[in-house]
């Protein structure tokens, strides 16, 4: 059995005057894949960044309760959020790639945390790293071009190329696939299963399907509650809940 | 039947609509036929009075550098040359401009010439030091009069009393033509001249130079203010009652007529630091003053306009706030600022009221080179010239016009040019 890499703990956030998260508590394993599942405005995506705390960013957002990353409280106001966030790096729903170069996109995080000493460092951050994210052979030839200029699949996949040149232990994925084609969704799924043996991921997904093909944990999530959390395999065959029974086979959601 | 009858009335519907749209086509098509013709017409009006301007017209004089009289000696050293008695040559020029003239004449020939004439005399020899004890035949400019008079600005038919140029001079003036001793260059005076209280040696340059120092000084104070206050604005101040009251004051304040900063200039900035009167500084700090509000509101349209998602990506990798601005926010929403700015600029360079009140509408007759020097400003120069009764002045605020639309023109292009080169599209 592996160690948790993440824990929470009675974790409830408000909008204001509005609960989106009731009571979470949940256990996430290192170097496993874990989907977040359940129909939208259920707060999956809300309970994932609180993780890296990107919810400080709305300003009516109030988090309380505890979520510890390698046993460190993380809701705190002594965390160090911006520490945090090289250590937990995050892929967005739309592919968000900084209007500037390939290059530059992933060489931005290195070069912010002073990971690196020479330019030759920095190269080979930033080749491996598109290497890890299977973007290399596509655009070696081309790593002045924009970011922009990619396609779909192709920026999603520089966005996950810029948040492991930070060498980060987790990565949080927001719906990464919603925006991209088949084709696209099956290289970055398979991408997810590689990337497993080396970092801890945290997937919100909308497909059950893809959460049945790339994730070892399954947590079911409704109206701000976890209504279930397991082994996929369990979850999709054999749930507990009737709630998870009925969302997973269609009856709702 | 009653299926035809809902379809009828569908149809007699449909023709009514059509009608509609037909008839909004042409109402708009009549509004901007109007306005087009508003502003041709205003666009000919001022090209028409002002081109004249462009020109001056100059007389041919024989000049007589003798030694003696200019008290030189063909080995004086420069500085003896710039003593040179060059009042006396010129006086000795007019004298003979005619055979046999009487004196009475020649104080009226006198008067054709413009109030230069000593210079150019003293600049044609200063240039071509080896024409001394020769005769020189060189073109000096004429009085306004002449000038007026030969452009067909001033009439000849209204009664001697009401001219400018007597019956004698006219004759004068006729005998040049007929001689071909006059003609019309370009007029290099206009663009190298500050103001003038002669026409004829009246120039945009001083104005000009002021203007520009002013927007300099505009530039320089509006612009880092508009960014912080925006950056701040935007990006990290707290969504709270003060900062929402602050929002809506920098409405407002966009919105105060200009006069009203024209007076805190004269009150705050004259009277109570002592800044010198009438120069770029105070005024350039005037007008800073009152275009930072819309500069501020153009820079924070820009930063609104940048995703939130480009900010995102860079704290999620770790950036601090102040890197996620810095580095992604603002470089991508400064093609923006910078178009905002250049309006903002270019509403400032067609102020006019505060720069009276801050007595930038002195008579200036040179050209500023510093911020802390008294000048005009092109605005302020047309309103002078306007207001002034001699008529070569007529037609130098018309051209006047035509420099400062032509410089607001030539900014608003650029900002055109930077949106279109920089802007994003998302």
């Amino acid at each position: 059995m592996s160690n948790s890499k993440i824990l929470a703990n009675g974790v409830d956030v408000y909008y204001g005057s509005k609960q989106a998260l009731f009571g979470i508590s949940m256990d996430i394993k290192e170097k496993e894949v874990t989907a977040l599942i359940g129909p939208s405005g259920c707060g999956k995506s809300t309970f994932l960044r609180c993780i890296n705390r990107m919810n400080d960013l709305i300003e009516i957002c109030k988090v309380s309760g505890s979520i510890k990353v390698d046993n460190e409280e993380i809701i705190s106001s002594s965390t160090d959020v911006v520490s945090l966030r090289s250590k937990i790096g995050m892929v967005f729903q739309k592919p968000n790639p900084f209007p500037k170069s390939i290059f530059d996109n992933v060489a931005y995080g290195p070069t912010i945390h002073g990971l690196v000493d020479s330019k030759n460092e920095l190269e080979e951050i930033v080749h491996s790293s598109l290497k890890k994210a299977g973007l290399f052979n596509e655009v070696k030839d081309r790593l002045n071009e924009p970011g922009t200029s990619l396609s779909g699949g192709q920026q999603q996949r520089l966005c996950i190329a810029r948040a492991i040149a930070v060498n980060p232990e987790i990565i949080l994925m927001d719906e990464p696939c919603s925006a991209l084609d088949p084709i696209a969704t099956a290289i970055i799924e398979e991408l997810i299963d590689e990337l497993r043996l080396n970092y801890t991921i945290v997937i919100v997904t909308h497909s059950m399907q893809q959460a049945a093909r790339v994730s070892q944990k399954t947590s079911f999530f409704h109206l701000g509650e976890l209504i279930e959390t397991g082994d996929t395999k369990k979850i999709f065959t054999n749930p507990d809940n009737s709630k998870t029974q009925d969302y997973i086979t269609g009856r709702f959601g | 039947m009653n299926n035809s009858v809902a379809k009828e009335k569908i149809v007699s519907l449909r023709k009514k609509r059509s009608l509609e749209d037909m008839r909004f086509k042409y109402y708009g098509f009549t509004a901007m036929c109007l306005s087009l013709a508003v502003l041709v017409f205003l666009l000919y009006t001022i090209f028409s009075k002002g081109y004249t301007a462009f020109q001056k017209t100059i007389v041919l004089l024989e000049v007589d550098y003798n030694q003696e009289v200019l008290k030189l000696t063909p080995d004086s050293s420069d500085e003896e040359m710039e003593k040179g008695k060059f009042f006396r040559v010129k006086k000795q020029a007019i004298e003979n401009f005619f055979p046999d003239l009487s004196k009475s004449d020649i104080k009226l020939i006198k008067k054709l010439f413009s109030i230069n004439l000593d210079n150019e005399i003293k600049d044609y020899f200063l240039e071509n030091p080896e024409v001394i004890n020769t005769k020189q035949q060189i073109w000096v400019t004429a009085h306004s009069d002449v000038d007026q008079l030969l452009k067909g600005n001033s009439r000849r038919d209204v009664p001697e009393d009401r001219r400018k140029l007597n019956d004698i001079q006219l004759s004068y003036v006729d005998q040049l033509v007929e001689e071909n001793r006059v003609k019309q260059v370009f007029n290099n005076f206009f663009f190298t001249k500050a103001d003038s209280r002669h026409p004829e040696i009246a120039g945009v340059a001083g104005s000009f130079m002021g203007s520009l120092f002013t927007l300099f000084t505009v530039f320089i104070l509006s612009f880092p203010i508009a960014i912080g206050a925006s950056v701040y604005l935007e990006e990290f101040a707290p969504k709270n009652r003060i900062t929402e009251l602050i929002e809506v004051n920098i409405s407002n304040l966009a919105a105060v007529p200009s006069i009203v900063f024209g007076l805190l200039g004269l009150g705050v900035l004259l009277n109570v630091f002592g800044l010198p009167r009438s120069t770029p500084l105070v005024g350039g700090s005037v007008l800073a003053l009152m275009t930072l509000p819309t500069i501020i509101i153009a820079c924070r349209a820009s930063l609104k306009a940048v995703p939130p998602s480009i900010k995102e990506g860079a704290l999620a990798v770790g950036a601090t706030k102040t890197q996620a601005v810095f580095h992604h926010v603002v470089p991508l929403a400064l093609p923006g600022t910078l178009t905002g700015t250049i309006i903002g600029l270019a509403q400032a360079l067609g102020e006019t009221a505060p720069l009276i009140m801050i007595g930038m509408i002195a008579f200036i007759p040179n050209i500023p080179t510093g911020l802390t020097e008294p000048s005009a400003a092109l605005p302020v120069q047309i309103y002078l010239w306007v207001e002034s009764a001699e008529r070569g002045f007529q037609e130098k605020s018309a051209a006047a016009i035509m420099v400062i639309l032509i410089f607001l023109f030539m900014m608003n292009a650029i900002a055109v040019f930077l949106r279109n080169r920089f802007e994003r599209k998302w």
